[in-house]
């Protein structure tokens, strides 16, 4: 489905992401693990338009996003929900649900969506009418993830979901991933919390320092007693642990 | 006392054009970060063309302002496609230096084209006339203003808050980057804001020219300088403080000519401005700040 191929971005002469190639199939959740600063957030920036690559490919069902602006990309079936969740605070919860299907025309389908969703996060539907600036920080993220479904994307890009969330509310931003995974949902989850990541993806890639240092199924991780120490250190992982 | 309440109601009459002004200027920069030094020349041409419609093409009123109304917005639009849209992506100062540039050559294009006297014009006599309150009499100029404003700003709220395109523009006005990563096209809406800028200039440049009946290339350099300081003290990126801004500027300058002694009433802008910089001194983000950083696109 999306195929990132030698992607290179740079913040004036620095390089965020260094030839970074990737790719997701149809179905998979596709975890991006490493520490801060390893391109994580770079490339799903450039792979939603919001930052400019100076060079490679992102391929969507064969299409290069990397032509498009954001408000095409999200067209092309790519959302995007970045870190910090970036609700519009001054808004409803209901208005900013509304905005995550600025690109649909079917409105009772819309509505249809936004119960869907409302019924995945019973809290959003207690404070439907309230200003979502009020909302605390597990409520924004499940607005921010109710608000990227309602474009229907066939590929969600998920930026450190848990950041900031406390154990709970961690836990039910992963039940709702996995809920997601089990409706088909293609999911590229960029991630710090390592184990929870390996719970739910299928394939993983580790940047270090804007490269992927290591690529390969997320199971033969999960048993890997050096990944986790190697991975906060930015190190590739050992190649035991990638056999 | 009727002296008092008619200085009220100038005072509320000024205020609310320069709320206008001020709302025209605002509602630009808090979507895209631009202060555009050329907002005063779309009011300008605005009034050339009323004055021109009227006066000189013996339009009726009516059809005047339509006309007014029709190329405000077509010349907001236009400076939005060729000035501000080529260079939306570059550095910041570049848009700062692309709007000083625009201002000047259509003020010179002004002068070149329509020569540096003043154009008179006899609007509908309603507008030179008085509404009898007992024993106060109001200028229906002043009435229809602060009518005017208060229409236009209901109009705003209501597209911001009531309508799809408004909610993303507020959208796009808090977090730009964010609202297009959920498809709400950049160009649409800040081609809206230029528009809504359009319509602002058009009532501007109405009571400017019903307030002198003339119109001469300088006519709205000191209400836009004034707009630019109700944008400012009213607390960049946001509408409500921009109206909150522009309002307070006008109701002070006539509160200012009210109270100035003789001696002193030719330093009345330089008194309001001093005023505008010890504001800023003691509260330099504003009455009512933005909710955004402002971000660029």
């Amino acid at each position: 489905m999306l195929a990132v191929e030698d992607l290179h971005v740079f913040y004036g002469r620095v390089a965020g992401v260094r030839g970074v190639t990737l790719e997701v199939a149809e179905g998979e959740i596709v975890g991006l693990l490493g520490p801060n600063g390893a391109g994580k957030s770079t490339t799903l920036a450039a792979i939603a338009g919001l930052v400019r690559a100076r060079s490679g490919r992102v391929l969507m069902r064969g299409e290069n996003l990397l032509r498009l602006v954001p408000e095409n990309v999200v067209r092309m079936g790519v959302a995007l929900v970045p870190e910090n969740r970036r609700i519009f605070g001054h808004l409803t919860v209901q208005e900013n649900l509304q905005l995550g299907a600025t690109i649909r025309s079917d409105r009772a389908a819309v509505e249809e969506d936004v119960q869907r969703v409302l019924r995945r996060f019973p809290v959003l539907q207690r404070l439907y009418k309230a200003s979502a600036g009020g909302l605390s920080g597990g409520e924004q993220q499940q607005l921010a993830i109710g608000r990227a479904l309602l474009s229907r994307p066939k590929l969600l890009l998920l930026d450190e979901p848990s950041l900031g969330l406390a154990p709970l509310l961690v836990d039910r931003v992963f039940e709702a991933i996995a809920e997601l995974r089990k409706e088909g949902t293609t999911i590229l989850l960029a991630e710090q919390y390592v184990a929870r990541t390996l719970e739910v993806a299928d394939r993983v890639y580790s940047l270090s320092r804007g490269r992927v240092a290591f690529a390969g199924p997320a199971a033969a991780l999960r048993d890997s007693a050096d990944f986790e120490t190697n991975y906060l250190l930015g190190l590739a992982p050992s190649s035991a642990a990638a056999s | 006392m009727i002296t008092a309440i008619s200085y009220l109601i100038d005072a509320i009459s000024l205020g609310s054009l320069d709320a206008l002004i001020a709302l025209g200027i605002g509602v630009v920069f808090g979507l895209m970060g631009l202060v555009n030094f050329a907002y005063g020349d779309i009011i300008t041409l605005g009034a050339y063309t009323l004055v021109g419609t009227i006066a000189a093409l013996s339009f009726p009123f009516a059809a005047g302002i339509l006309v007014l109304v029709v190329v405000t917005v077509a010349i907001a639009l236009v400076m939005e496609r060729v000035a501000f849209r080529p260079v939306r992506e570059a550095d910041p100062t570049t848009m700062l230096i692309t709007s000083f540039a625009l201002s000047y050559t259509l003020q010179n294009l002004e002068i070149l084209v329509l020569g540096a006297r003043a154009k008179f014009v006899a609007l509908p006599p309603f507008f030179s006339s008085f509404t009898t309150l007992g024993p106060l009499q109001i200028p229906n100029l002043s009435l229809f203003v602060i009518g005017m404003t208060v229409v236009l700003l209901l109009g705003l709220r209501f597209f911001l808050k009531r309508t799809s395109l408004g909610v993303q523009m507020s959208a796009a006005a808090a977090d730009f980057a964010m609202a297009r990563l959920l498809g709400v096209r950049a160009n649409r809406v800040i081609a809206i804001a230029f528009g809504i800028s359009g319509l602002f200039a058009a009532a501007a440049s109405f009571a400017l020219v019903a307030q002198l009946g003339q119109v001469n290339p300088t006519l709205s350099v000191l209400p836009v300088l004034i707009g630019f300081a109700g944008v400012i003290i009213g607390g960049l990126g946001s509408l409500a403080g921009a109206t909150l801004g522009g309002f307070a500027l006008g109701f002070l300058t006539t509160i200012l000519q009210a109270v100035l002694p003789a001696s002193l009433s030719q330093f009345r802008d330089a008194v309001l401005f001093t005023l505008v910089i010890a504001f800023l001194l003691v509260r330099p983000q504003g009455l009512l700040p933005g909710r955004s950083s402002v971000e660029r696109v």
